[in-house]
């Protein structure tokens, strides 16, 4: 259940512009409406991509997400890589790594 | 009137959004294909025009995920995503909310579809208008397909809404064209994004070329999961505009450029009775 609340903030945070204001204005309130674990609630809160990304975080919503943050392409990728580095292979969904650390097929 | 024109293309962020750091040697023969495919487009002179697109939770969440759903506004709006990032300003664009209810309703005789009077469009749809109607200044009918959160919907019942779609555009008095917009193999927002699976990619082109649809529907999701990525989901949109327009496709160009994480594509497909 955690998994589709992660997944839900994403998802309105990156089709409302008032939940990106509620964002920007007041992060920690705006999690409190969503059920997170505590591992959940601290990766948003950090905007913590990589363990988002290891979380089962569907890869669209994340791609719309560090979009939003304003990460660069190769930070976004390399962040990835470095959460399945720092904590482990993809936990849930289709989104998984199959490449290897190193393997950085379009150059990135 | 009728259909006049069928159409499928790439709609990947990174055609437009990281446009700087592809080769251009990849990029401009690209380019150059989605502005002829733009150019007989217009020669049809359609009234309107479908897309069919498998969009990435711009409108439809897990929470009420529908198999297929239509739009049906005046107008719509895009991009969601950061313009910056996508490269395309945001911007309105035109819908034909009484042209929808019509196709709407004949569709519906067939298959179940939903229906939104509103819908934010992204990369799915803005990407591929930014080339083929750069002025906005055609109606558009968006239509998705759930390509994204499984369970999705199966491919002989994304032939099935071809075939509706047809049927309903038939009906209609506007002159329609179709694009179907997706990524045939690709691993998208991973790491793995630019691995593209070039053989897999050229069977399932020959396949649509020929309208074989026995060969079309017999991939599986799980060998499409296991050859294609979960990108390769997308192949429902190409699925549909086959079992739409019904005649023989031709293919304007297929050329894999890993830094738009797709096998860049660009065909149309012969408007068949």
């Amino acid at each position: 259940m955690s998994l589709y609340q992660l997944q839900k903030f994403l998802y309105e945070i990156n089709r409302d512009p008032r939940a990106q204001q509620d964002y920007r204005a007041d992060l920690p309130r705006l999690l409190e409406h969503y059920e997170l674990t505590h591992e959940e609630r601290s990766a948003l809160a950090a905007g913590d991509i990589g363990l988002l990304y290891v979380l089962g975080a569907n890869g669209q919503l994340l791609m719309h997400y560090a979009a939003f943050l304003g990460m660069s392409w190769p930070a976004y990728i390399q962040a990835m890589r470095d959460g399945v580095a720092r904590h482990g292979p993809v936990r849930a969904g289709v989104y998984a790594m199959t490449t290897q650390m190193g393997e950085k097929v379009a150059g990135v | 009137m009728s259909l006049v024109f069928a159409g499928i293309c790439s709609h990947a962020p990174g055609i437009t959004g990281r446009a700087g750091m592809a080769d251009p040697a990849l990029r401009e023969p690209f380019y150059a294909a989605y502005h002829r495919l733009r150019d007989q487009l217009r020669a049809a002179r359609p009234e309107a025009l479908i897309v069919v697109a498998a969009e990435h939770f711009a409108n439809f969440f897990m929470n009420n995920m529908p198999s297929f759903a239509i739009g049906m506004a005046d107008r719509y709006s895009g991009p969601i995503e950061d313009p910056a990032w996508l490269a395309i300003p945001r911007t309105n664009i035109p819908g034909a909310a009484a042209l929808s209810r019509e196709l709407i309703r004949e569709i519906m005789q067939t298959v179940d579809v939903a229906f939104a009077e509103e819908w934010k469009f992204d990369h799915g749809i803005m990407v591929p208008l930014s080339f083929l109607t750069p002025a906005y200044d055609l109606p558009i009918v968006p239509v998705n397909i759930n390509c994204q959160g499984p369970p999705l919907t199966p491919l002989h019942r994304a032939w099935a809404f071809g075939e509706a779609l047809r049927r309903a555009a038939d009906l209609v008095p506007q002159r329609i064209a179709l694009i179907g917009t997706g990524g045939i193999s690709h691993w998208p927002a991973t790491p793995d994004s630019g691995k593209i699976n070039e053989a897999w990619d050229r069977q399932l082109l020959d396949r649509w070329v020929r309208n074989d649809k026995a060969a079309l529907l017999s991939y599986s999701d799980l060998d499409t999961y296991r050859e294609a990525g979960q990108g390769g989901f997308e192949i429902r949109t190409f699925i549909s505009v086959a079992a739409a327009a019904r005649g023989r496709g031709h293919l304007h160009h297929y050329a894999p450029i890993p830094i738009f994480a797709v096998g860049c594509t660009i065909a149309s497909m012969d408007v068949a009775a």
